[in-house]
This record gives C-alpha cells, sequence and structure tokens, in this order.
C-alpha cells in the first residue's frame, strides 16, 4: 500500500523535473537568437556596470540564517512529538516543554545580544 | 459519484485487458501524475487571470478585458508571447545554476501537488509524512530562488536572493510551528486524516474555529512565504527593479511566474486542508464527489484573501519585516503550540468531555492574540511618541 503512495511521487517528481527541461527546450527551437554584446551585458537600468556583483556581503544574513537552523531542527524534532501526542504520557509532555522552553531562552539570549536587530 | 470509484474501475479495466499487475501499477501512476500536472498547468491560468481582475477591480481599474471575453483567454496570450520570446542570458551569469534554478522553482511548486487531498481519498499520494513533505518541498523553492539570485551576476538580482534568505527562511518557522498544532490536535501527520479529523457539528469540527490566532498566525506567515503584498520585499520594483528573476526573460521567466502563483493556491490549498477542514461540508459523506466542490471553493476563497490583501496593503520596511517576524511571530507561535499541548494532554488525561477541551483551546487562543496586541500597541503608543519629538535623528524604540 505505502510502496503503491511513494511510487506515485517516484513517478511524478520525474515528469516535474522533465516536462519544464522540454518545455524550454521547445523554446530554444522555436525562439529567435539574436544575441549581442550589449544585450547579453547586465542589467543595471541602462548604466555601465562598475565592478562585479559578487561582492562581501553583510553578516546579518548569516546571523539570521543560523538562528534559523536551530529553529528549524527545534521543529523537526517536535514533529514526532506531535504525532505520538496522544500516546505518550506527562513526561514526554514536560520534556517537550523544557526543550521549547530551552530555545525560548536562546530566542531571548539572540533578542539581548541584538542579533535580531536589523542595522 | 464516487471519484474513488471512476479510478477503481479504471483499474479494474486495464487487469481486464490482460496486463500484468505491473505495469498496471505503472500506468496508473503514470495517469495519476498527468492529471496532476494537467490540474496544476490549468490552474495556473486561471489564477493568473483571477489575480489581475481581483486587483484590477479592487483598485478602480477594469483589469485584462481585451483578448476574449472578460480578458478571459489574455493568460494564454500572454504564454503564447512568452514562448515565442528571445531568450538573453548574461555573458557573465553561471549558465548552469541559472538555467536550473526555474526547472526547480517549477518542479518543487508542482511535487506540492502531489500530496494535497481534493476530497476524501482522493490525493495524488496518500502518504503518511503529508506534513513534514510540504515543509521539505517548500524549502525547495528557496533554494531556486537564492540560486537565481547568485547565478545572475547582478546586483540587484543578488540582493533580492539575500532578502530570500532572510524573509522565507525567517518565516518559515512560524508557519512550521502553526502546521504542527492541526498534527497535534489530530495525531496524524496525513493530510488526509487530518482533513477527515475536521468533520462534525455543521463544520464547527474546523480548526479555525478552534485555533482562531493559529490560523491568523498561519495566514501571515504564508503571506511572507508566497512573496506577496505586504511582504514582498524580495521583489520589491521600487528598490531592487525585480529582484531575483530580474535577469530572466521568455519561458525562464515564465517559469518563474507560474511558480509565483501556483505557491499562493497551494498555501490557499494547505490552509483549507490544515484549517477549514478540506473538504468537509453539508452531505459530503453521502455524495463524496461533493468534496472537491467544497475544497475548491474554500481554496479559492482563501486565494481572494490573499490577492485581496496583496491588492490593499504598502510595502513594509526589510527591519520591520524580521523583527515582526522573530519578536512577534516566533514567541506567538511557540506560546500556542505549548498552549495546546498542554491542554489537549489534560483533557486527555482528566477525560474531559471534547467540547469542553475545544472551548478551553479557543480561550487560550483568544488570551494569546489579545497579550500579543496589546504588547503591539504598548510599542506602537512608544514609536508614535518618540516620532513627535524627534527632528532629525530617527532613533526609533526597539521592539
Amino acid at each position: 500500500m505505502l510502496t503503491q503512495q511513494y511510487g506515485l511521487i517516484g513517478v511524478f517528481a520525474v515528469i516535474a523535473f522533465i516536462f519544464p527541461i522540454v518545455t524550454l527546450a521547445f523554446t530554444w527551437l522555436i525562439r529567435p537568437k539574436r544575441p549581442n554584446p550589449l544585450k547579453n551585458s547586465t542589467y543595471e537600468c541602462g548604466i555601465e556596470t562598475v565592478g562585479d556583483a559578487w561582492v562581501q556581503f553583510r553578516a546579518q544574513y548569516y546571523l539570521f540564517a543560523l538562528i534559523f537552523v536551530v529553529f528549524d531542527l527545534e521543529a523537526i524534532f517536535l514533529f514526532p512529538f506531535a504525532v505520538a501526542f496522544n500516546k505518550v504520557g506527562w513526561f514526554a509532555l514536560f520534556e517537550a516543554i523544557i526543550f521549547v522552553l530551552m530555545l525560548f531562552v536562546g530566542l531571548i539570549y539572540a533578542w539581548k545580544k541584538n542579533a535580531l536587530e536589523w542595522q | 459519484m464516487d471519484l474513488r470509484a471512476i479510478g477503481e474501475s479504471f483499474i479494474a479495466w486495464l487487469q481486464g485487458l490482460g496486463i500484468p499487475d505491473g505495469w498496471v501499477l505503472f500506468i496508473n501512476w503514470l495517469v495519476g501524475s498527468v492529471l496532476i500536472l494537467g490540474l496544476a498547468l490549468t490552474l495556473a491560468l486561471a489564477l493568473i487571470w483571477l489575480e489581475r481582475k481581483l486587483a484590477g477591480r479592487i483598485q478602480d481599474r477594469l483589469g485584462p478585458n481585451r483578448v476574449g471575453p472578460y480578458g478571459l483567454i489574455q493568460p494564454i496570450a500572454d504564454a503564447l508571447k512568452l514562448l515565442t520570446k528571445e531568450d538573453i542570458t548574461p555573458a557573465e551569469a553561471d549558465r548552469i545554476t541559472y538555467n536550473l534554478a526555474p526547472i526547480i522553482a517549477v518542479f518543487h511548486v508542482l511535487m506540492l501537488f502531489a500530496v494535497i487531498p481534493f476530497a476524501d481519498q482522493v490525493v495524488g499520494a496518500n502518504i503518511n509524512v503529508g506534513v513534514l513533505y510540504l515543509m521539505a518541498f517548500g524549502a525547495l523553492g528557496t533554494m531556486a530562488m537564492l540560486m537565481a539570485g547568485w547565478a545572475s551576476r547582478n546586483k540587484y538580482a543578488l540582493l533580492g536572493g539575500f532578502r530570500v534568505v532572510a524573509q522565507l527562511l525567517s518565516y518559515e518557522i512560524p508557519i512550521a510551528l502553526v502546521m504542527m498544532i492541526p498534527v497535534l490536535l489530530v495525531g496524524s501527520l496525513n493530510l488526509n486524516d487530518i482533513a477527515s479529523g475536521q468533520g462534525g457539528l455543521f463544520g464547527l469540527g474546523w480548526f479555525v474555529w478552534i485555533m482562531p490566532a493559529a490560523f491568523l498566525l498561519y495566514f501571515i506567515a504564508a503571506l511572507a512565504e508566497g512573496e506577496r503584498a505586504p511582504f514582498d520585499l524580495l521583489e520589491a520594483e521600487s528598490e531592487i527593479v525585480a529582484g531575483y528573476n530580474i535577469e530572466y526573460s521568455a519561458m525562464k521567466f515564465a517559469w518563474f511566474y507560474l511558480a509565483f502563483f501556483l505557491n499562493t493556491w497551494i498555501l490557499s490549498a494547505i490552509a483549507t486542508t490544515l484549517f477549514l477542514g478540506g473538504w468537509q461540508g453539508p452531505f459530503v459523506d453521502k455524495i463524496p464527489a461533493l468534496g472537491v466542490v467544497y475544497f475548491f471553493a474554500k481554496t479559492f476563497f482563501m486565494f481572494f484573501l490573499f490577492a485581496w490583501v496583496r491588492a490593499t496593503f504598502p510595502r513594509l520596511r526589510i527591519d520591520q519585516m524580521m523583527a515582526f517576524c522573530w519578536k512577534v511571530l516566533v514567541p506567538m507561535g511557540l506560546a500556542l503550540l505549548l498552549g495546546a499541548a498542554i491542554i489537549v494532554k489534560m483533557g486527555a488525561e482528566m477525560s474531559w468531555p471534547g467540547y469542553m477541551t475545544n472551548v478551553l483551546l479557543l480561550v487560550m487562543n483568544i488570551v494569546v492574540l489579545l497579550v500579543m496586541l496589546s504588547l503591539l500597541g504598548r510599542y506602537t503608543r512608544t514609536l508614535s511618541e518618540t516620532k513627535n519629538k524627534r527632528l532629525f535623528a530617527p532613533e526609533l524604540p526597539r521592539l
């Protein structure tokens, strides 16, 4: 039963991945192809580009990504808890509460350290 | 009429032709996949027309009205135009990543269609990890946009890509927390089980009545996840032109456009399944095919809400948006989740009647919502007081 369900996902994944490729190949056949250096230059509202776009960027984005990783892992650990919720007792509930509170303390720490401020 | 029966009679007909069982299964999967693909593409055309028409009406314009009656053929005309347009790849771009990004964008949004239950048991793949599957493939969209932003080698696109990381990753936390609440109440990750767990009581069993604050939180976070105004910073026209898809033209742009609309529809469908009772409605147990009608009615209602908000509200600033996520939505999501867990456990251990647990959950939701609103109100008051005092230095108080 279960293999039947996942089989559809497998077949559909192949079709969903190939379909956009086939469409792009089809448009490659019928579209005009007249490139020139001006057309292929980087678009910056008509002004000539200054310097490369791949530059150093703010560490702020890393900070948010780091906090995200922590909370996303929390979500992954809480999903099994939520599914088995009706079968486990008070002890598991308290453990989950302590787990969430620890992360909540982490959020408050990040907050106080100004990691959540967008400067 | 039962939609399930049509599928079963199709399988029986294939077996009657003397095809081996393995091939019958494979043909079944193939037909199902093509059906889902066709549904998704037709929906995309309808949604583009609907959104443009709605936005036009809300903003006192006519919207598309030239091609066909009421402009109905407009999306098809646009698709034909985009198919035959010249496709420009910037000379500087990272070609492989650049070409892969739109493919992944379409792939992720199509994959989400495979597990949405349109009626009882009428679902592409009725898998037991549905909610987790939705989260996993939903996150792949972020990846596609980041790839597009990085590979274009354009400053606007790169800024758009960074904003994708900041916004979509941040709002995934509240959305994950709030999607856990229906899972907790039903005790299953299967979307079909979650929808059928909201039956009875003439629609009063829907989780939106039990957990209104959770539904509101989902709606706000979904606005951000669907890159919609007021959270459409990653394609803010006035700041970074078009964001991550600035260098894309022709069919590659069309794929991003399609993924954007289908993503909103999928977010509406998830809201319908998790909070609005999925296919539940009057007489659905007697005529199962009615479930499809109810499901699409609710989903299009949710889509209308998304379009309405998009056409009405101005854009937020990025610091306001991030602060709102981490300082309002995440604590609120945690509080709702823990509150729901404690109340449901107490109800189960002390064997309260079902309605008692539901009333307590409703009270808990209203309390959490009121506390959040009063905190926000206090913050806005201090904000306006400081604003009156300041002359040049915009020193805003921290939330």
